[in-house]
């Protein structure tokens, strides 16, 4: 498969600490990765460099063979890089379809539809939906369960339904690869699997590449195709989650507690 | 809303000629100032609250005294443009600083700039420093009405102004980039990460907010015949702010009505107690902010809901 997200020798400290040490990656497309490791890693800066929140002391990263290290977000957002946050970053005065027809209203204005000089009753098809925002939001609404609440507060929303629409904004700029950033932490056990189903799906559906952070690695070996392990700041594991899971290094850094009790929960099933 | 605006309009065309003289001014002055709030209102709702907009209702009114007494042009409607446009450019150069602050920094800012220009017509002679200058009286389309009609031909131009304004800026809060006012006030970081620039954003509005205060300033001086630099003291700032809140953000009719209950207070709170007549709007402007936190728009907005 070709690459479509390619790090190059990527560096970044923070005074002392080194957050990434010569990391290379190159992401295939159409491909689900999961990114393993302890709190403070690395996982994060990986994701902030490639969206452009944080840049590389040296390195470089390339999506589709264009250089992207120097863009700022909302250029690395338009060329289809999208991505959810740990904390959900929603608008939080307004309702649930409001808050999607916000993110289809970007993506009319950023392909110049929909603007002051449009005719007032005219309904512009958004890029890439083929159909008007208001019917592209009810679609993406029905698709990840959210219709039920599509006049309720984002402020008000349990925490799953927040973390959900946080990635289903993203659907919205049609994404060629999406970044979840830990896109089960602060939702129930019995959410977390529901959550990742639906949210693959929709994404398989889309043809959209995956990268997620994740701690839960019941969840990694079930939806990553491939693992990127961190320790210290380097990736010291890349491989299929059945064998990066069984890496003595990834075992003894990274997941030891975490595969001691899945195996314990297995052993008591 | 098109109706609605439509039938302001026809009520001042219609009505204007049984109100006196008084109440045509206060009605002209009330668009003028309105015209100020309505560009205060965009900012507002995407969380800038703007303490210099003063800055551009003096350079729309020194622009309009400029062409009247330089250029001898004194078609309300010629001024009222180059007061827009003056305004307009001041604001796109000021914008690309003013964009990049927030909070009380971006309102301290556009605080500082219009106290400079305060500063320099002050010093400035040839701009009348602190008495000002006089303008010679209106004239429409080249022609000028006879004295008795002269405010009313005003409020009329001033009620198309005001009108039109509002027209515009509600289509344009139906345009994508207009409807991310309540999303940048909401959260910044998710716009940017939705392929939209902020500064933009907020340069575009700054921009907007400051033609109207332009059009708004050549109209004052055109309808009081007299600019000076208090148009850009702080205090007068101060009642454009008043003005927004007690209007509240709900609708682009809303800064028309607060500037007419303002004007309103006002002149009767001076007519009945010259001495302590800022205590009658602070009072009138605790009372909107305890009973009435979204501004008197939200009782409009209130009696349609239920």
């Amino acid at each position: 498969m070709a690459v479509i997200l390619d790090a190059r020798g990527v560096n970044k400290s923070f005074g002392a600490v080194t957050a990434a040490a010569e990391i290379n990656a190159a992401i295939e497309a159409d491909s689900v990765v999961g990114l393993i490791g302890t709190n403070g890693a690395g996982k994060t800066t990986f994701i902030n460099m490639i969206t452009g929140y944080l840049k590389p002391d040296s390195g470089s990263i390339h999506y589709e063979g264009r250089d992207i290290t120097a863009l700022a977000p909302r250029q690395i957002t338009r060329l289809g890089i999208l991505r959810s946050f740990q904390v959900p970053q929603l608008y939080s005065s307004l309702n649930v379809r409001e808050n999607m027809l916000i993110a289809l209203g970007i993506m009319l204005h950023n392909a110049g539809r929909g603007g002051f000089f449009s005719r007032s009753r005219a309904r512009p098809n958004v890029p890439g939906h083929d159909a008007p925002a208001e019917e592209v939001a009810e679609r993406i609404l029905e698709r990840f369960g959210l219709a039920e609440y599509r006049e309720k507060n984002a402020q008000v929303l349990p925490g799953g339904v927040r973390k959900l629409l946080d990635i289903a904004l993203t659907l919205a700029a049609k994404p060629r690869v999406l970044l979840l950033d830990e896109p089960t932490s602060g939702v129930s056990a019995e959410e977390k699997f529901a959550i990742m189903e639906m949210v693959m799906k929709a994404m398989k559906a889309e043809g959209v590449t995956v990268i997620f952070v994740e701690h839960d690695m019941e969840v990694v070996s079930r939806f990553a195709e491939r693992v990127l392990a961190f320790y210290d700041g380097r990736i010291i594991a890349d491989a299929p989650p059945e064998v990066a899971l069984g890496d003595p290094d990834v075992r003894r850094y990274v997941v030891g507690g975490e595969l001691r009790r899945m195996d314990e929960r297995a052993a008591r099933a | 809303m098109p109706s609605v605006l439509g039938a302001t309009l026809a009520a001042v065309i219609v009505g204007g000629p049984l109100l006196p003289q008084w109440a045509l001014f206060i009605l002209t002055i009330a668009f003028a100032q309105g015209l100020v709030a309505l560009g205060l209102m965009l900012l507002l709702r995407a969380g800038l609250v703007s303490f210099g907009q003063a800055l551009y209702y003096c350079i729309g009114a020194y622009t309009a005294g400029g062409l009247a007494r330089a250029f001898n042009v004194s078609d309300v409607f010629l001024q009222m443009i180059a007061g827009a446009a003056t305004s307009a450019l001041a604001a796109f150069v000021l914008g690309f600083l003013l964009a990049k602050y927030r909070g009380i920094f971006f309102g301290l800012l556009s605080l500082a700039l219009s106290m400079i220009l305060y500063g320099l017509i002050v010093k400035s002679e040839a701009l009348g420093s602190t008495d000002g200058l006089n303008i010679a009286q209106s004239t429409l389309f080249g022609v000028r009405p006879a004295s008795a009609w002269v405010r009313y031909a005003v409020a009329v131009a001033a009620a198309f102004a005001g009108i039109g304004a509002a027209y515009l800026v509600h289509r344009f809060l139906e345009t994508p980039l207009g409807r991310l006012g309540p999303a940048i006030k909401d959260n910044e970081i998710r716009v940017e990460y939705m392929g939209a620039s902020v500064r933009h954003a907020i340069h575009v509005k700054y921009v907007i907010a400051a033609t109207l205060a332009g059009v708004g300033g050549a109209l004052a001086a055109t309808t009081v015949g007299h600019i000076d630099p208090e148009m850009a003291y702080w205090t007068t700032s101060g009642e454009f702010i008043f003005i927004t809140i007690l209007a509240g953000t709900g609708s682009v009719l809303a800064p028309f009505l607060g500037a007419l209950l303002f004007g309103a207070i006002h002149t009767l709170a001076y007519d009945l107690s010259p001495h302590t007549w800022q205590m009658s709007l602070g009072t009138a402007l605790l009372l909107v902010i305890v009973f009435l936190p979204e501004g008197l728009w939200s009782l409009f907005a209130r009696r349609r809901a239920g």
